[in-house]
């Protein structure tokens, strides 16, 4: 197993936010995390990437594994740069006062100038012409959409083979909508492993191989997508129907 | 009147050199970590003190170095060892604040602090009489009809505007500057680059004390008389400076130094000299009545 969550209790302040959930990814998988605002999704991503959340968030109890090492003491940018791990965060995040190219190149921080390097760039702009585009512009500049595919474009360049996705179609038109999940459908072809939070989980779902339902810190539903969108509870609660 | 007009300049030129080199460790400072490094100015002094020591170890010393072997010297080790000042400041006073996720007022008060501690740790330890810094350099006066300049003048401000260029293409070309520039607008996402924020304070520390080093160094050499609390005006001269050139912006703090530089030169050659502070500080706050962002900065609606 690739990422294993165990039993893992999430803490702001005195506020529990997640009360000790479960759950894994595989190697080469799509897994979703549906459910809806506050149920902890982002919590979680955040508990994986060790980034330190603005608000204070902490683990207190429970562990993360990851090929079977446990990630809670590996401070966050090592999570990027030794254990390949990148999170496109929620609202981006993009640096606007660099240009698109600057921000691209910062991802690749800790990375040596090299072949591979090259080919990642290239790979960036063939998914994404429009960052190729508007590389020299400031990114702040970019459109919402935009902004989300540099924000992808970012994850990809660190080197990465296990992508976490927080609302990547959060403020995209339906037709970049279909883009973005294109162009992440043929990521997870080429071997990256995806873990996706969605508000829409229809989408979600049909992008998915597999999914897990979390509500107020807890998951209280799990399976492949197809039984997910079949299961009447999930259908009435998350997917308007 | 035209000549002395030059003549002014040239010595606002000078001064201006001094407050840009202190203002760009205010600046680089603050658009990283969005601290306002109240013990900037201190540091300064804790640079001219270190020339000081090192000028005199080996000027002094037997064998005793030419002045130029040890003015060469003296630059290098100096910004070096002014930069490991800084760095130790950020490690023992700074970093645990921001690790216990302190409010920034207690962090700014603690500079403030750190900077009282440096004024009087070095007035308990170095006694109050004053180091005059030896001539390290023989005095070379040029002069162009009635305007006349000093080598060391003119290596005052040459070495400030190559320090800034130099300066720039670090902040603008290298990872490193980049960090530096995307940490300012969006601290959340520097780890999820796989950049360790503390690299990239310890490389701010670095880069602002090795100038207010230099700065030490240059301002010694002019102004050969040193105290403990040399750094205190100066350094809220150069902190003013940076803010009215728009804080965080670098080429704000130095065209920011440069001007208070002007501004004080040219009020002093037109009123009395006790007018001097008074109607500099003046202008700069209708500048920032005028345009309270700075000149070169920019109004930013993202958490501050």
């Amino acid at each position: 197993m690739l990422l294993e969550i165990k039993n893992l209790y999430v803490k702001y302040g005195n506020i529990e936010a997640l009360h000790g959930i479960s759950f894994n990814v595989d190697k080469g998988e799509i897994v979703t995390l549906i459910g809806a605002n506050g149920a902890g999704k982002t919590t979680t991503l955040h508990a994986i990437t060790r980034v330190p959340p603005p608000e204070g968030s902490k683990v207190s109890g429970g562990d993360i594994l990851y090929n079977g090492k446990s990630l809670l003491n590996v401070p966050a940018h090592l999570i990027v740069s030794d254990y390949h791990i990148a999170l496109a965060p929620e609202g981006r995040h993009i640096f606007g006062n660099l240009t698109v190219e600057e921000n691209l190149k910062l991802a690749t921080y800790s990375r040596p100038d090299d072949e591979s390097l090259k080919r990642d760039y290239e790979r960036v702009y063939t998914l994404f012409p429009k960052m190729a585009e508007r590389r020299y512009q400031r990114s702040e500049t970019l459109s919402g959409g935009e902004q989300q595919m540099l924000s992808v474009s970012r994850a990809i360049m660190t080197a990465c083979n296990f992508i976490l996705l927080d609302e990547p179609s959060m403020g995209l038109s339906p037709l970049l909508m279909y883009d973005m999940f294109r162009v992440l459908k043929q990521l997870n072809e080429e071997g990256m492993t995806i873990l996706l939070i969605e508000q829409n989980a229809n989408l979600a779902l049909k992008f998915a191989h597999r999914g897990y339902v979390m509500d107020t810190g807890e998951i209280v539903a799990s399976g492949t997508a197809g039984e997910l969108l079949n299961n009447p509870e999930v259908k009435r609660a998350y997917l308007g129907g | 009147m035209f000549d002395s007009i030059i003549q002014n300049i040239f010595n606002a030129l000078q001064w201006g050199s001094f407050y840009s080199l202190i203002a760009l460790g205010y600046t680089l400072v603050y658009g990283v970590l969005r601290l306002i490094n109240f013990a900037h100015g201190d540091i300064f002094m804790v640079g001219a003190y270190i020339a000081y020591f090192i000028a005199i170890f080996f000027f002094k010393g037997s064998p005793a170095l030419s002045g130029t072997t040890t003015l060469a010297l003296v630059i290098p080790l100096t910004m070096i060892l002014t930069a490991v000042f800084g760095v130790t400041l950020e490690r023992i006073a700074y970093r645990p604040l921001r690790r216990k996720g302190a409010n920034r007022l207690y962090v700014v008060i603690t500079a403030l602090m750190c900077g009282l501690i440096l004024e009087n740790g070095n007035l308990a330890f170095l006694g109050a009489s004053r180091k005059s810094f030896p001539e390290l350099i023989d005095k070379v006066v040029y002069n162009f009809g009635m305007i006349s300049m000093t080598n060391l003048k003119i290596g005052v401000i040459l070495s400030s505007i190559i320090v800034y260029f130099i300066l720039n293409t670090i902040i603008s070309k290298t990872k490193i500057g980049m960090a530096m520039r995307g940490i300012s607008y969006d601290k959340f996402a520097i780890p999820l680059m796989g950049i360790p924020i503390d690299t990239i304070i310890v490389v701010t520390f670095i880069l602002g004390s090795s100038l207010a080093g230099l700065a030490g160094i240059l301002f010694a050499m002019s102004y050969p008389i040193l105290d403990p609390f040399m750094g205190a005006i100066i350094g809220w001269k150069a902190f003013i400076a940076a803010v009215v050139g728009g804080i965080g912006d670098i080429k704000g703090a130095f065209v920011g130094g440069f001007l208070l530089g002007i501004v004080e030169i040219l009020v002093v050659a037109v009123f009395p000299s006790t007018f001097r502070d008074l109607i500099a500080f003046s202008i700069l706050l209708m500048i920032l009545v005028i345009k309270p962002t700075g000149l070169f900065g920019v109004a930013k609606s993202t958490k501050i």
